[in-house]
């Protein structure tokens, strides 16, 4: 035993190379890969941080510290992804010059080696080959033109069919890392955003995942948003059908030609200068006014909230509004006029409270206050337009995973059903042998080739009657 | 004639298809293994014009989708789906016996979608509306038909390989039936060269979708991490052909593991995570 220097880059290439390597990532991203779907990733409920002991608790400082919050981006599941990459690329690397010469330098001439690597082989006796021609004819209609080699008083017939077949496997792996790269420029030159736009207004920059203002480069006005609903089943809340944005694009105030009332829709995205702009979400904004009722007074007051803010009530509980409606029927059999959801969140810090108020069932509010144990409110109607958000994206990355992909499936379809098959035939003066090779489909190729040996037997025994 | 009685009566054939499998099993008679076939393939055609037809009922009340939106339907699909590749395995390789662990599958899928789940045909909600949904259902479920198919071969070879350890003569006439281990492990491997290649398509054209509809291709929800996991998984069982030690009933382990994780990713991530898949409330 000798380990010396030179030997340890040797061995690291060894390891970084070999199949036990590839099942070991393969078998530790099968498993690790679980765990992002147990936690919640992202941002957390603090319902649930409560529940796993707190921010100052050992678990959430261990998940935290093990970056399982975010696990598919911590550095020991991305150096897992590019410890696959590299045992990808090794691989390749290594195995490939062999097989390159395998599909493109084959050996024309039948050895004893080959023999004994071949798929099937038949010795058959003289005269078989003796028509040279028709042999050729046999082979090249179904793999191509033989090689014809003279040798040693011997004549060697070599044809093969698909031999770029071999590097489908290798195109596998390279579409994957293209896949993997693809991803890398849209993560590293693509942004991933948010707007929401009134009806009416007009934005020239949006919001990105890190609560950053960036600007468009151009102007974006939403004509009109709306949503559609299938006609309402018995006992359901009528589904909506299409959510859709009508939208004008303008670039130094000047329309852009072709992006006038342009249409939005979930699943047709719009784009325009490698941004693109998904229907992704909607609301309404306006302002709304609610008579309240101290519970104990039973004084009055009327106060006036907008969507986006908070109010406090009389009683330090503050209070917003979800969502409203000026007509209620569709959406609660029996009941009609405005109404809104409201959010109360207790004086008392208790949890929060959920709740309906309607404008024209003031006995219902009552009950709801009662309950819950807040002062009634009793809607009144709001002042309100629709708004429609929408995801902005820019992903200059997009096509190369595209590409990948692509050629993942054809690789993958060639890998497997596509077969690399050679045969060589060896005619000496007392017998003949034809071997044959195949990478798949062994069953149908050996019928093939045994049909061959069989005409070529047959062609042998009329050679002979001749 | 409305579909729903049409898979009724599909179930029916499937049931009979199994129970003539089982049969067949104990009583090596080879008239009882031609009908199981013959009723899967039956069951099989009946089935293709009930999804035909509950394809015309929902143009009929003014809906017009491929019945692949939700969990009944997807179920029936994958009835579907099983039976076909089954049905393509007996007609190549003759092996009848292998009906007899790959059609409870068909069986079990059939009769849970006629008795437990809602069969109503429902309106597309608008992230459903996408032609997408139906190369993506399409790809994912024959897929997952092959892994059945895989997985009850590979069930098969431990069952061959444990009574030829142990040598017993008893087992011997059951499973004299049973295709060589040879030939069950090679089965394995062609289901899932099938298979895998499916699956893949049907990640790619579900992230496709994403892309449409959300602006991302991918988002870590559970349902993609579990489409990878078990993707993961058939990659290794691939590589493992070429590996010393894992060849054979270790293979035939994984093929077992990466349908547990098949069905996980189907059902299980609907039933215990949350995340942005369909047929959400089982």
């Amino acid at each position: 035993m000798h380990s010396t220097a030179r030997d340890i880059p040797t061995k690291v290439w060894d390891a970084l190379a070999s199949l036990r390597l590839t099942m070991f990532v393969l078998i530790a991203l099968a498993l690790v890969s679980i765990i992002g779907t147990i936690i919640p990733q992202g941002n957390l409920d603090p319902q649930y941080i409560a529940a796993i002991g707190g921010q100052q608790g050992n678990r959430y400082k261990l998940y935290s510290l093990l970056g399982f919050f975010n696990m598919y981006h911590s550095w020991w599941f991305l150096g897992l992804l590019g410890l696959l990459s590299a045992n990808v690329l090794a691989c390749s690397l290594k195995r490939l010059p062999q097989v390159w010469r395998t599909a493109f330098r084959p050996e024309p001439l039948l050895t004893e080696a080959q023999q004994r690597s071949a798929v099937c082989c038949q010795t058959l006796p003289p005269g078989s080959g003796s028509d040279r021609d028709r042999l050729t004819k046999l082979l090249a209609a179904k793999l191509g033109r033989p090689i014809i080699t003279e040798q040693d008083g011997q004549t060697h017939l070599f044809a093969q069919r698909r031999p770029w077949a071999r590097l489908a496997a290798y195109l596998v792996h390279f579409s994957i890392i293209l896949i993997f790269i693809g991803a890398i420029i849209g993560s590293l030159f693509g942004f991933k955003g948010f707007v929401t736009i009134p009806e009416g207004g007009t934005v020239n920059s949006f919001t990105d995942r890190k609560g950053v203002e960036r600007p468009l480069g151009f102007e974006i006005r939403c004509d009109q948003f709306t949503v559609s609903y299938y006609p309402a089943q018995d006992g359901h809340n009528p589904m909506p059908k299409e959510y859709k944005s009508i939208l004008t694009l303008t670039e130094n105030g000047q329309e852009v030609p072709g992006y006038k009332h342009v249409r939005l829709i979930v699943n047709e995205p719009l784009s325009y200068r490698g941004i693109t702009f998904y229907q992704s979400s909607y609301g309404t904004t306006g302002t709304h006014t609610f008579r309240v009722a101290d519970a104990k007074s039973g004084q009055e007051q009327t106060i006036t909230v907008s969507s986006e803010e908070s109010i406090t009530l009389p009683d330090g509980s503050s209070m917003h509004v979800l969502e409203a409606v000026q007509d209620v029927s569709p959406f609660v059999p029996g009941k009609n006029g405005p109404a809104a959801q409201l959010d109360i969140h207790p004086a008392n810090g208790g949890p929060t409270i959920t709740l309906l108020s309607y404008a024209n069932h003031p006995a219902e509010n009552r009950a709801e206050a009662a309950k819950a144990g807040v002062p009634v409110l009793t809607y009144q109607g709001g002042v309100e337009r629709p708004y429609t958000g929408l995801q902005v994206n820019k992903d200059p990355g997009v096509w190369v995973v595209w590409t990948g992909c692509l050629l993942l499936c054809l690789a993958l379809y060639v890998a497997f059903f596509l077969p690399h098959q050679r045969v060589w035939v060896r005619i000496e003066d007392h017998q003949l042998t034809i071997a044959g090779h195949t990478t798949r489909g062994q069953e149908s190729f050996r019928q093939w080739f045994n049909a061959l040996a069989e005409s070529l037997r047959t062609n042998a025994s009329q050679g002979d009657n001749q | 004639m409305t579909s729903g009685s049409l898979f009724n009566l599909t179930t029916i054939f499937y049931m009979a298809s199994t129970l003539a499998f089982f049969i067949y099993l104990a009583g090596r008679n080879n008239k009882v293994g031609l009908s199981g076939s013959v009723l899967a393939w039956i069951g099989f055609a009946i089935q293709t014009v009930a999804i035909g037809l509950r394809w015309k009922e929902s143009y009929d009340i003014g809906l017009g989708h491929a019945p692949l939106s939700n969990l009944y339907e997807s179920v029936v699909f994958f009835a579907w789906s099983i039976v076909l590749v089954f049905g393509i395995i007996d007609a190549k390789y003759k092996y009848r016996v292998i009906g007899a662990f790959v059609m409870p599958f068909a069986l079990l899928g059939m009769t849970w979608a006629q008795l437990y789940l809602p069969a109503d045909i429902n309106p597309l909600m608008p992230a459903l509306q996408s032609n997408w949904l139906t190369y993506h259902v399409i790809t994912c479920f024959l897929g997952y038909a092959a892994f059945a198919v895989a997985c009850g071969v590979s069930i098969m070879y431990l069952i061959k390989v444990k009574s030829e350890e142990k040598a017993t003569d008893a087992a011997g006439g059951i499973l004299s039936l049973f295709p060589p281990t040879k030939v069950l492990d090679d089965l394995n491997y062609k289901a899932i060269m099938v298979g895998f290649p499916l699956l893949t398509l049907g990640i790619i054209t579900g992230a496709a979708w994403a892309n449409y509809a959300w602006g991302t291709y991918w988002s870590w929800d559970p349902k993609e991490t579990w489409s990878l996991i078990v993707w993961f998984v058939y990659a290794a069982f691939l590589h493992a052909r070429f590996t010393k030690g894992w060849v054979g009933k270790r293979a035939a382990w994984l093929s077992i593991i990466g349908f547990v994780a098949t069905i996980f990713c189907y059902l299980g991530v609907n039933l215990f995570l949350s995340g942005l898949h369909s047929y959400g409330g089982l």
